[in-house]
């Protein structure tokens, strides 16, 4: 059986950047595996420009930004798979692998980083009542298939669902000709990036109703129009508010979902609030050695950190390759509890002693808060109280903590995370 | 002239086609959709019913029991999926365990097998997931699930091998009596056949109005859906199924063969022959009471809903046999719910009394196997490998979710009556069907399927006539 330290599941931005740390941090051996023709993953379909403003301090099209970790790592010499399937991972970090050329072939790794990424919801997953035509889509599959493949879905256009990918859409499909008629968003917010409601909406004068969604779906064979419904504070359509808009097309951007069938396969102990496994403070899973990183762990907003986070995860896989670690029973976890207004917390434990001298806790709150502080207790002493303008559910937050901090308290057990409103 | 023309590709026309083409006889199936399986018999709950709760005595209840016995071996010939994983009557109250008494009865007039009445430990050890409120339950292990698709393309295709000719998009406008037969008029032509065979679904009453004086009456009764992702595959392992009432067996809660899980339907009755579109109601009504029978259904879990329409005949029950009024003329009409689990079972009923008619001899080369789409995942990691060897494309997913290779895709196109869009690939391989709905390798199979029939992206449908997936191209290629 062939043999890497470390294979990486995903040669998108996540395991672009965990590849080209692992490889920094010493481990020659690492190999990427990508399903796709090409790395870069969904990068290569966001071809318009903001990527890399905190990475690079400027502004890159997806293909670019990504493009300058594929350069990184060709230089590097890591090597990679295109084309390859991967089917299974045993606990034992046996891969089992597929492509055209090589058939089914198995690679024992010392250590596995997960970063296959997300999928997109999809109008199943919403139940959204109506006839099934053809013209309903995801925002991804009509980017990908304006983007890449350079057609058309259509021309007359609805939105549902206010996340990041369906802005960038509304403002795509407009520079080609297209009307965008509206984007209804389900919530009284919307789950995008702030910056991407006023450059994709509002420069074009598209309108964004929030507290509406798709309650009806006419045509037949192809899409002939919708209706939105104005809903209430529990999401239920409000009876005598329905609108109805002729289009050929709806795009929905209604959430993404970590990919994370083959994590749970192989026995990785699942966050239920992110769909993501759980990890340490080392973005470790509960199989020791396997790693996750990026959207396959939690939903990113920026791809900026999502490399930030993979380049933990690759240095981290990289140290257990080169050290062995102490079994984690052995060693004392902190426990991160997110309350109040946070969601979820990743890393969801700390254990002080394998730390680096700088950690990033990220997180998502659950509503739109203004003039609010995010708080921060080591047991039941408040350590961090940051004021804050406005932090919303499209935007994720972080706080950062270090070890000489932490290294204070030894007795301590939770650390708590929450929104406290001013 | 043909012997025979059958209105309608579904189930019960392809089941009569292939039934047919045993014999010497020269026969036609015209269907208005791209493919076959395109109304009721892809929109139904996959069951292959035991026959406990159909009326003694009734021809539903002897093909019911009739098309179960046969499905086993049907499935084995022509290579579709079918399990045997028995249904289960829950009932919810000790008043009402009479009627399982009754079922019971009457399953055992219908000639059921098996049939056994569970009591609520029994009940429980069998499905941990059923509802605290389950007193017992009907069980009948002869009752199974089937891939209504598959089963339905399966004999469609051995049909074809064994000479039947196929006319797609083609929609019989008008019928005609002539001399020793009939006339056919078509968007795409006339035709002329001594027999007609009227398996057109929700459109039966339609074509038997045309001929007959003596008149029939199909509604179309809705039925909603909802499907549950592979995750939640091992929430039930039986069928489960609510005491029947007026509109029929309610809502149920069962497996797929594929690992998924069905919950529905509603019974709703329409006007719209097309109206296939779900309705908040009616969804929402699905998950409430499919509520009542299961316990913890992981409704978070739904990939999709959609729903299909029953014939539902006034007089509910199967019409099977010559028009008095119109010679020639052979109503296959009313396959309403047990009609999947019949077909078989009709199929051969309906070849019988053509074969009486016209003296039908044996056909000396038939063709009674089929061979279905391989599936890699049922083949060992070695096996897989040497088949990836030998046919590269065996190597390469396009569907993540389904884990469907661009080989099973392109047999899928490539076969006899082979798909033509991206339901018509679909149906075949499950490639859009899993948990995605096709965001992924929608383009890629439009792709494949652009290839393999040497047409451009914008001829590509999702499923035939105006379902067109790109308008245009964007600007840049202008």
């Amino acid at each position: 059986m062939r043999a890497y330290d470390i294979v990486i599941i995903g040669g998108g931005p996540a395991g672009l950047a965990a590849a080209i740390s692992a490889k920094k941090n010493g481990v020659d051996s690492v190999l990427i595996l990508e399903r796709d023709r090409e790395l870069g993953g969904i990068l290569n379909q966001c071809i318009h420009n903001g990527f890399g403003l905190h990475t690079f301090k400027e502004e890159l099209t997806g293909p670019e930004y990504a493009g300058r970790f594929i350069a990184q790592a060709k230089e590097l010499g890591i090597e990679y798979k295109l084309n390859t399937m991967v089917m299974d991972i045993s606990a034992q970090k046996v891969v089992t692998a597929m492509n055209r050329e090589e058939g089914m072939f198995e690679i024992q790794a010392k250590a596995v980083v997960l970063a296959m990424g997300c999928r997109e919801r999809s109008r199943g997953a919403l139940n959204i009542p109506g006839y099934r035509p053809a013209g309903i889509f995801s925002a991804g599959t009509a980017q990908r298939l304006v983007n890449m493949e350079g057609y058309m879905p259509g021309r007359e256009v609805v939105i549902l669902g206010s996340g990041d990918i369906g802005l960038i859409m509304a403002r795509r499909m407009t520079f080609e000709g297209a009307k965008v008629k509206v984007v209804a968003e389900l919530m009284p917010y919307s789950g995008g990036l702030k910056r991407n409601i006023v450059q994709c909406l509002d420069d074009y004068g598209i309108p964004l109703k929030l507290s509406h969604t798709v309650v009806d779906i006419k045509g037949k064979e192809r899409l002939e129009g919708i209706t939105l419904a104005e809903v209430d504070n529990h999401g239920k359509p409000i009876p005598g508010t329905e609108e109805e808009y002729s289009c050929d097309t709806l795009l929905l951007s209604v959430g993404l979902i970590p990919e994370n069938e083959i994590s749970r396969d192989m026995g990785v102990d699942m966050n239920p609030v992110t769909s993501g496994p759980k990890v340490n403070e080392s973005l470790e899973t509960n199989i020791e050695g396997v790693f996750a990183c990026g959207n396959v762990l939690h939903v990113h907003d920026l791809v900026d950190f999502v490399s930030e986070e993979a380049t933990t995860a690759g240095k981290n896989a990289a140290a257990y390759v080169q050290s062995g670690r102490e079994k984690k029973s052995e060693v004392k976890e902190i426990k991160i509890n997110p309350i109040e207004g946070v969601r979820y917390t990743v890393p969801g434990t700390i254990c002080v002693d394998r730390m680096d001298e700088k950690l990033t806790v990220r997180f998502r709150v659950g509503v739109v808060y203004t003039n609010c502080y995010i708080s921060v207790y080591f047991d039941d002493e408040r350590i961090i109280h940051r004021k804050r303008p406005v932090v919303a559910p499209g935007e994720m937050e972080e706080i950062k903590l270090t070890k000489e901090q932490l290294m204070k308290y030894p007795e301590l057990e939770t650390i708590t995370v929450k929104i406290e409103e001013a | 002239m043909y012997d025979v023309i059958i209105i309608g590709a579904g189930v019960s026309g392809a089941a009569t086609a292939r039934e047919l083409s045993r014999y010497n006889v020269k026969t036609c199936v015209i269907e208005k959709e791209e493919d076959v399986c395109c109304g009721t018999s892809k929109a139904n709950s996959a069951i292959v019913h035991a026959g406990y709760d159909v009326l003694e005595g009734s021809l539903m209840a002897k093909l019911n029991v009739r098309g179960n016995q046969m499905m086993e071996e049907l499935s084995k010939e022509l290579d579709f999926p079918f399990k045997k994983n028995g249904s289960l009557v829950v009932c919810l109250s000790e008043e009402d365990m009479p009627k399982l008494q009754t079922l019971y009865e009457r399953g055992v007039k219908n000639g059921v097998k098996e049939l056994r009445i569970l009591n609520r430990e029994e009940l429980k050890e069998m499905e941990p997931n059923i509802s605290d409120e389950a007193c017992g339950a009907l069980y009948a292990p002869t009752a199974g699930i089937v891939c209504p698709f598959n089963m339905n393309i399966a004999m469609a295709e051995n049909a074809y091998v064994n000479g039947v000719e196929f006319k797609f998009d083609t929609e019989v406008t008008d019928l005609k009596p002539i001399d020793g037969g009939w006339e056919v008029h078509t968007n795409n032509g006339i035709f002329q056949t001594k027999n007609v065979v009227n398996a057109a679904g929700v459109y039966a009453d339609k074509f038997h109005n045309m001929v007959s004086k003596k008149r029939i009456h199909i509604t179309p009764r809705r039925g909603d859906y909802c499907l549950l992702d592979k995750s939640a595959g091992n929430h039930v392992s039986r069928t489960i199924f609510a005491l029947p009432g007026v509109y029929g067996k309610g809502v149920l809660v069962a497996p797929t063969v594929h690992g998924n899980v069905i919950v529905g339907p509603t019974a709703i009755d329409v006007e719209d022959k097309e109206g296939t579109n779900t309705t908040r109601e009616g969804l929402d009504q699905v998950i409430e009471r499919a509520n009542m029978n299961v316990k913890n259904l992981p409704m978070r879990q739904v990939i999709t809903s959609f729903s299909g329409l029953r014939a539902h005949e006034d007089g509910h029950e199967f019409i099977i046999g010559e028009v008095e009024d119109a010679k020639g003329f052979i109503d296959c009409a009313g396959i309403e719910s047990p009609g999947l689990t019949s077909a078989p079972a009709i199929g051969e009923m309906v070849a019988q009394i053509l074969k009486e008619k016209m003296n039908l001899e044996d056909k000396e080369d038939f063709i009674a196997t089929r061979k279905g789409i391989l599936d890699p995942d049922t083949l060992s990691k070695e096996e897989r490998d040497q088949l990836i060897k030998e046919k590269p494309e065996y190597g390469n997913i396009i569907c993540r979710c389904e884990m469907v290779t661009e080989g099973e895709i392109l047999d899928a196109i490539r076969r006899p009556l082979g798909a033509k869009s991206l339901d018509g690939v679909k149906r075949r391989t499950r490639a859009g069907m899993g948990r995605c709905q096709a965001g992924f390798c929608s383009p890629r199979t439009m792709e494949i399927l652009a290839r393999e029939r040497n047409v451009s992206m914008f001829e590509i449908t999702k499923s035939g006539g105006d379902s067109k997936i790109v308008t245009d191209y964007n600007k840049d290629s202008l």
